[in-house]
């Protein structure tokens, strides 16, 4: 099997739980832009053993989300990257994911279970809308609220507009940032601009918009108070998901200012859940 | 009336109130106990711990207990009670606009009621409105464009359906049109992001005034584009509001956007009672300052006091003809009633 892109082989030589754990940090909550286990919507893991340890494996995957009526559309974005994701790795026969405790949980389950694609339950539950467009709409977002990190974060350093419209790519990865969240979220922005062909060459401009016109000084401006705006957007419904999934679950919030998710405890999960996020 | 530290008086309208029936022997189905556990959802996530209600509380409060919040603990002057009906969720419905004018009946020149309506009944939402403005007088309506209804999973405020009930408005007089554009509450599915439906309205219908609630985030770039080309659309603050206790830097940022974008004129206040009470997020607004950084990123904007002032009351007063002068007289001479026992 050829290896999926950005699909390290070392990561094969892992436990197989904390391969799937490791792919499952890939998905990424198509509103937030923010990994579902970093969310801790992932709240079940198991693997059916395998009678022979030749033959491929079965993974279930089960999920929750803030609220009984988050958008059903996230949640199938959600289910589909989960699967795809961890049918990446080649001992995986197949990977069966369920959502729990959601409006539209029964209908996504059962079409799922029963071999349909998401895109066909998707088209009964949403008539007229089309599941890539959505992913399309939320890959723009996350491009621009990744930019809009790095370009603060190069502006902090006392790069100007005029200088960061004509920057490239290989400036940009030569840049060292003090601050190793900036390197991350440079790293994230990288990935994405890559994977959407934005850039490619070392020449290439590295802070294009999402359509791939370049910046110019005079657009600057506007440019970035459409990634603020997009920002607040997201802000908005990451700091309303996240607390209101602690306040469902009724997690400990262990920061006391904002809340942050901390793993799930076993008494938390529902009936025939069996593993959790500690690797063995 | 809410009197700031300096003694000054600022008349409170609350754009954005609710006098609900969430209770077990209301609900219908799961969909009813879901619906109304969501709401304490957020009540929980971002109260003051000092303010958490119990759960049996919050599904369902008595009418005293509510004048009491809004009035006599807090600051609010009057109230715009909105229905919400819910009735494949709550038998006898969540919020109807009947139930709003028994609190409006007990106590009088308090409350402004809206009516609701689905204009996918067809005939019947046109019969209904004209019920509504006949029987109380109704000034403005609720919307939920995502509502269900059959096997319909959500509405456009450009529908022609809709255009025939908001013409009818328009005749009527019922001037004040909010429509809740906003966080995924409702099972949401084709508009999960789309205001765009309030630009063909508010261009089509310029008589009538469109309060988007919850200033359609997290759509807040859509709107502000849309309120800025548009003079009679409106944002609420309910739920953006209580971010200033969890959250205030992060509210600062997005009345500082509101401000840059559509101005001090076109925003107002709303506690959305009963998941938050007005007087903390009262107190709290009227202590907030924008940050500097985030004023200098927009043209060194300010939440100053007067900008306040036109938020917490005055915008609304001017949408429902509240003359604020003669309440304020008509208010010295009757105090709040403590509720007869």
């Amino acid at each position: 099997m050829p290896a999926a892109p950005h699909f390290p082989a070392e990561l094969l030589a892992r436990p197989p739980l904390e391969q799937v754990w490791a792919r499952l940090d890939l998905v990424m909550d198509p509103e937030l832009d923010e990994a579902v286990t970093d969310l801790g919507f992932v709240e079940a893991v198991s693997i059916t053993p395998s009678l022979h340890d030749d033959t491929p494996r079965e993974v279930q995957v089960s999920f929750r989300l803030p609220t009984y009526w988050c958008s059903p559309n996230f949640a199938f974005l959600m289910a589909e990257s989960i699967k795809r994701e961890i049918e990446v790795l080649p001992w995986v026969a197949q990977a069966v994911v369920t959502l729990h405790d959601h409006m539209a949980a029964d209908e996504m389950n059962a079409a799922i279970n029963a071999g349909r694609s998401f895109g066909s339950v998707f088209e009964d539950l949403h008539p007229g809308e089309d599941l890539s467009a959505l992913r399309e709409k939320f890959d723009r977002k996350a491009f621009q609220r990744r930019q809009e990190v790095v370009i603060k974060a190069l502006q902090a350093m006392t790069y100007s507009p005029e200088w960061l419209v004509d920057m490239t790519l290989a400036e940009l990865e030569a840049v060292t940032f003090a601050d190793p969240e900036d390197a991350r979220q440079t790293g994230r922005y990288l990935a994405i601009l890559k994977a959407k062909g934005l850039a490619g060459q070392p020449s290439d401009r590295a802070l294009p918009d999402y359509d791939g016109v370049p910046l110019t000084a005079e657009s600057f401006r506007t440019h970035m108070e459409l990634l603020r705006s997009v920002r607040i957007n997201m802000e908005f419904s990451g700091s309303l998901c996240r607390g209101l999934k602690a306040t469902r679950y009724k997690q400990a919030d262990l920061s006391g200012d904002v809340p942050v998710l901390v793993d799930f405890v076993p008494a938390d999960l529902p009936d025939g859940a069996n593993s959790t996020r500690t690797f063995q | 009336m809410y009197i700031t530290p300096e003694g000054k008086e600022i008349f409170v309208v609350d754009g954005h109130t609710h006098f609900w029936d969430g209770s077990p022997e209301n609900q219908a189905n799961i969909h009813g106990k879901q619906f109304i556990d969501c709401f304490y959802a957020y009540h929980s996530n971002l109260s003051p711990k000092e303010q958490l209600w119990e759960k049996s509380k919050f599904e369902k409060y008595s009418a005293d207990q509510l004048y009491n919040d809004l009035f006599i603990e807090g600051p609010d002057d009057i109230a715009i009670l909105n229905s919400t009906y819910l009735k494949d969720f709550y038998k006898a419905g969540f919020n109807t606009i009947e139930r709003n004018h028994s609190v409006a009946k007990k106590y009088p020149n308090r409350f402004i009621v809206n009516g609701s309506f689905d204009p996918r009944d067809g005939e019947k939402a046109l019969e209904y409105i004209h019920w509504m403005k006949e029987t109380y007088n109704i000034q403005g309506v609720k919307m939920y464009t995502a509502e269900w209804n059959g096997s319909s999973k959500g509405w456009k405020l450009n529908d022609p359906d809709a255009y025939k009930c908001f013409e009818l408005c328009d005749k009527l007089g019922i001037k004040n049109i909010h429509v809740h554009k906003g966080p995924t509450i409702i099972p949401l599915n084709k508009d999960a992001f789309d205001v765009h439906d309030v630009d063909y309205a508010a261009t089509d219908f310029q008589n009538l005034n469109w309060i988007i609630e919850h200033a359609g985030l997290p759509r807040l770039d859509d709107f502000c584009w849309i309120a800025t080309q548009e003079t009679n659309v409106y944002a609420g603050l309910a739920v953006a509001l209580p971010f200033i206790h969890t959250r205030p830097r992060y509210f600062a940022e997005v009345i500082a956007e509101l401000l840059f974008w559509i101005g001090p004129d076109k925003i107002l206040f709303g506690s959305d009672y009963a998941i938050w009470t007005p007087k903390w997020l009262v107190e709290k607004f009227w202590a907030c300052q924008l940050p500097a950084d985030i004023s200098a990123e927009r043209v060194g904007i300010q939440l100053t006091d007067e900008i306040k002032e036109k938020i917490l009351g005055l915008n609304a007063a001017r949408l429902y003809n509240i003359d604020i002068a003669a309440r304020k007289a008509e208010f010295a001479k009757q105090p709040v009633l403590i509720a007869a026992e």
